[in-house]
Parts: structure tokens; sequence; C-alpha cells
């Protein structure tokens, strides 16, 4: 567990601020509530009238006056874009940055097996997004206890496990990245994020594109399917756990062959 | 049983040449030199021995195993410096080597003091303010506090001011009598002299020399220095002539008769015929079509 310890002793700074940065955001969202509920007859009526717009952030199904739709709209975007960034970034550098920082020469050189090595750096990402994810699960549910509002534990929690699937399957897609790119690595990994985040409002747009729901990670986290069915969608989940694992099988077949420079 | 033993090792860069069809034995407890300009192949080999990059073809063996199924049985008996070396951000010298140690599962405290004592290393130091030449001393702590049994030493001595390499050399040979085999890669001739008892030449890729270090100075070639009047035109044998100020010095290898005859046509102030030294003899191994001398 050398290697573990080791990432999660460097990523701590990124952590803290991620963590930091989306549990506030979040908290903040919440303590907005019952200043916003008194006005949310003519905030959901707005919000219901904005055509294509509305219909991008799954706004014509959820109803903004209840906690539960308030929530699953800007959880979609703070925790949604949020973790989604940080799950990628901190996958798609964690073998790459060994080159790009010319420390491989280092820590290959130990004897430390490539298969061990890269376990243990997926291990630490495991460890970084499910920490993540549970810091801000109880500042979530914290804020709301907080503003005396009761806490609607099965949607509460069915929309976090969905964004922390969702976390989970960037991440395996950009470690699968990881093992193959040498540098430049950020960028491709934001890219990642911000694609398939475009995707899902493309699809929540046009009925023409909804296949794409089935391709982003994005489709199985929509706050008003999960409220409405009271779960994740099996076969867009399924699709996700396929395309992670490829993505961690694709890291493990090109980096324990890959030459290092 | 050969510490290092590789048999036709050949590696390719996609069409670039790497090293090619590489064969050297390098017995155990020897310090061995390996010498070649930059881009001949030293690095690559040794990356290839280590298991950092794979052979395109041949094969190789450490301690008795192959670099390419005992990778991680190789490397835990092996100590490595390479020739430019970096630490991650923000982790201190006592943490880099902590982590070294522990990455080996082995408690090297006390090895790692003693060592950092005699290269006066500051264990509170941050990676990202280490110089060249202390970022070089916490990878020879590194390579040297588990007491490997194999040390590859990829160009040591760079950024270390002359007192510091003369204590490596120290340590070095230390070591080596303890029983170490130390492979030695340098581009620096006297290192390889003063340290090395076999030594091995590449050149683009290819080895070219292997023998004694002594061997390998052997030399029938002479540096001949004349002072005065001599016409040296049209002579065989003649090589890295400098003329100037009444003076001429060159490398001879051809028949001493002939040279004397042409000497006693010509004005000789004064004469002076004494063997080369090691970095003259080597020097034509750098330059393309080169022959041993």
């Amino acid at each position: 567990m050398t290697i573990v310890k080791h990432e999660l002793r460097q990523g701590r700074t990124a952590f803290l601020l991620w963590t930091g940065s989306i549990g506030f955001l979040l908290a903040v969202c919440i303590f907005l509530f019952p200043e916003m509920k008194g006005q949310m007859d003519s905030v959901s009526s707005l919000f219901s009238s904005m055509g294509a717009f509305t219909a991008a952030f799954g706004m014509d199904r959820l109803n903004f006056g209840t906690l539960i739709g308030y929530y699953a709209i800007e959880c979609g975007n703070v925790l949604g874009l949020g973790g989604a960034f940080y799950a990628s970034l901190c996958a798609v550098s964690m073998l790459s940055k060994e080159e790009k920082d010319r420390t491989a020469e280092f820590l290959l050189t130990h004897p430390v097996s490539r298969t061990r090595m890269i376990s243990e750096k997926l291990l630490s990402v495991l460890i970084r997004i499910t920490a993540l994810n549970g810091i801000v699960w109880l500042l979530s549910v914290g804020s709301i206890a907080a503003i005396g509002e009761t806490v609607p534990w099965k949607e509460l929690n069915l929309l976090h496990l969905a964004y922390f699937l969702l976390q989970l399957e960037l991440s395996a897609i950009c470690f699968g990245i990881s093992a193959f790119v040498r540098r430049g690595s950020l960028g491709i990994g934001l890219g990642v994020a911000v694609i398939m985040y475009f995707l899902n409002l493309i699809a929540n747009i046009t009925e023409k594109a909804s296949f794409l729901k089935y391709v982003t990670p994005f489709g199985y986290c929509s706050g008003a399917d999960l409220v409405a069915n009271g779960s994740i969608d099996p076969a867009m989940a399924a699709i996700g756990i396929l395309i992670g694992t490829a993505g961690v099988i694709a890291a493990y077949l090109k980096y324990t062959k890959k030459d290092i420079h | 049983m050969d510490a290092i033993e590789t048999m036709n090792l050949t590696k390719y860069y996609g069409k670039a040449r790497g090293i090619i069809n590489l064969s050297l034995t390098v017995g155990k407890g020897e310090c061995f030199g390996f010498i070649g300009p930059n881009g001949a192949g030293k690095s690559t080999t040794i990356r290839t021995l280590l298991g950092l990059i794979s052979p395109t073809s041949g094969s190789a063996r450490i301690l008795g195993k192959d670099i390419v199924k005992e990778k991680t049985d190789i490397l835990r008996d092996t100590g490595y410096l390479p020739s430019e070396v970096m630490f991650y951000p923000g982790m201190r010298v006592r943490d880099i080597l902590k982590f070294s140690a522990d990455l080996r599962r082995k408690d090297c405290s006390e090895e790692a003091r003693k060592l950092c004592e005699r290269l006066q290393l500051d264990l509170s130091a941050k990676a990202e303010e280490l110089s060249y030449g202390n970022r070089k001393k916490v990878a020879i702590v590194c390579a040297l506090q588990s007491k490997p049994s194999l040390l590859i030493l990829d160009e040591p001595t760079g950024g270390l001011d002359p007192l510091m390499q003369h204590e490596f050399f120290e340590i070095i040979r230390e070591r080596n009598r303890d029983g170490a085999t130390i492979l030695f890669s340098s581009h620096i001739l006297s290192e390889v002299q003063r340290n090395c008892t076999r030594a091995a030449v590449i050149r683009e890729g290819q080895i070219v020399a292997c023998d004694s270090v002594e061997n390998l100075a052997k030399t029938n070639a002479r540096r001949i220095t004349v002072y005065g009047a001599v016409d040296l035109t049209g002579m065989d044998g003649i090589r890295d002539l400098k003329s100037g100020n009444g003076s001429a010095s060159f490398l001879y290898s051809g028949d001493v008769n002939v040279l004397l005859r042409r000497l006693s046509e010509g004005h000789v102030e004064d004469l002076s015929i004494t063997e080369p030294d090691l970095e003259e003899v080597f020097l034509h191994f750098y330059e393309k079509g080169g022959e041993q001398a």
C-alpha cells in the first residue's frame, strides 16, 4: 500500500480543494432553498417555459418548489459537473504524470510490478472519489437538516449513488487514457468530462439524439428520471460499467507493456 | 553465474536504432565500465536491463534472472542511479528516502543516515528546491541504502563537485570490495580507467570493443611530439596531428624506421615519444568508422 499512501499524500491539496468547493457550493444551494421556496411558483413557471434550455436540464419534469426537485437540479450541476471534473482530472494524470514529470525512472526501478503499481494507483483514485462523495453526502444531509427540512433519504441517496457511479465511470475511462498518453493529459481529462456533459444536454434537447444517453454517464444521472423512477436505469448503468471496465482493462494491457521514456 | 549477461539484445524505437545485437557479460563482483558518446545506446541498454523498455529481440539475464519475466525480482537486488533524476514535488529528502525504502519493503534508515552524512545531504530540503547535484545525491542514497548486490550507475558524477565525486567513488569502491557488482556507464574515460577493471565501448548501438581496461588501453601507437622543422606530408599511420609554434604532435602507429628517416631529413630541435593516455586511445571509438589503435 506504499503507492496508495504516496498518491493520497500527493493529491491531498487537490482533493481538499475540490471536496471543499463542491461541498461548499452544495451547502450554499441548500441554504438558499428556504428563501427560494417562497418565490417558487413564479420561478417554476419561468424555468418550465424556457423550451430547449428547460429540457436540457430536466427542469420540465421536476418541481422546483420541492426540496428534492430543487436539489436534483442543483446537485446535477454542482456535484455532477464538479465531481466529473475532479474524477476525470484525478484519473487522467494518474499514470501519465510519472513520465510527464520524469519520476517514472525513479518509481519503476523499484521492485514493484507494473500490475501492482497500476492497482495501487487505481485504488487511490477510488479512495479519493469515495471520500469526496462521502464528505459531500454528509455535508448535504447536514445542510438539509440545518434548514429544518425533512431529508428525502431515498431520492437523495439515489442521486448521490448515480453521481458516484458517474465519477467512477469517467475516472475509469480517463485512467485508461492515462496509460496511453505521456503529456497533455489534463486537457484530455477535462475534455472527456465536458463532452460527456454536453452529450447529455443534446440528448435531453432533441429526441433524435436521445440514444446519446446510453453513451454518456450523465444519461443515468438525470435527476428527473431518478426521482420519477426511483431507480437508476439498469441498461444505462450496465453500459457505463462496461465502458468503465474496458477503460481499466485497457490501462492494465497498455501500461504493463509500455516503454517508459 | 554472471551478474549480467546479454545475448544479441536489440532495441529499436520504431525505425530508429537503439541498440543492435548487444552481447556482453559482467561477472559477479566486477566493476564494469560502459563507455560511449552521447546517443550511442548506453542508456537504452540500461533501461532495457531494468525493464523500463522491452527489447525488440534478444535476451538478457541479471543475477541469473530473465529481464522480461523476472523483472521485479531483479529490481529487488538492484540499485539504479539514473543520469537525470526528478522527485515528487512537496516531498522532503527524508520522505523520498523513506518512500524508496518502503517500496523495497526494507528499513534502510541506518544506512541512509550514514550515506547522507558522507554526502552532506540535508534531509529536510524539499524536492523542488534541490539543485541538480543535490538531486543526484538523493538518487545515490536511494540506490545504495538497501545495499543491493548489483549497482547500475548511469553517468553518476554529473552535477557532483570534485570532493563529492571523490567521496562517491570511495563509497562505490567499498561496495565493490564488499562483493557488489557495478555497471558503470560514463563518457568520462578517466573515471572508468580509475575505477573499473573491464569495460565495453559502445558506438551507434553496437559494442565495438570489450576487454580489460588495461588491454583496451594497450596500443602500438605512440604520441610523438617534434620541435623543429619536419615535413610529415604523405606519411602513413599519423592521426590526431596538431601543429604550430614550431612543433608538431601526433599519434603514430606506422613503421618507426620510416618515421626516423623522415625526421632525420628535417631539422629536429627536440623530440618526445610517449604512450598515449586512455582518453586518446578511446577517442577514435567515438568517431564514426574509427578502428582500434
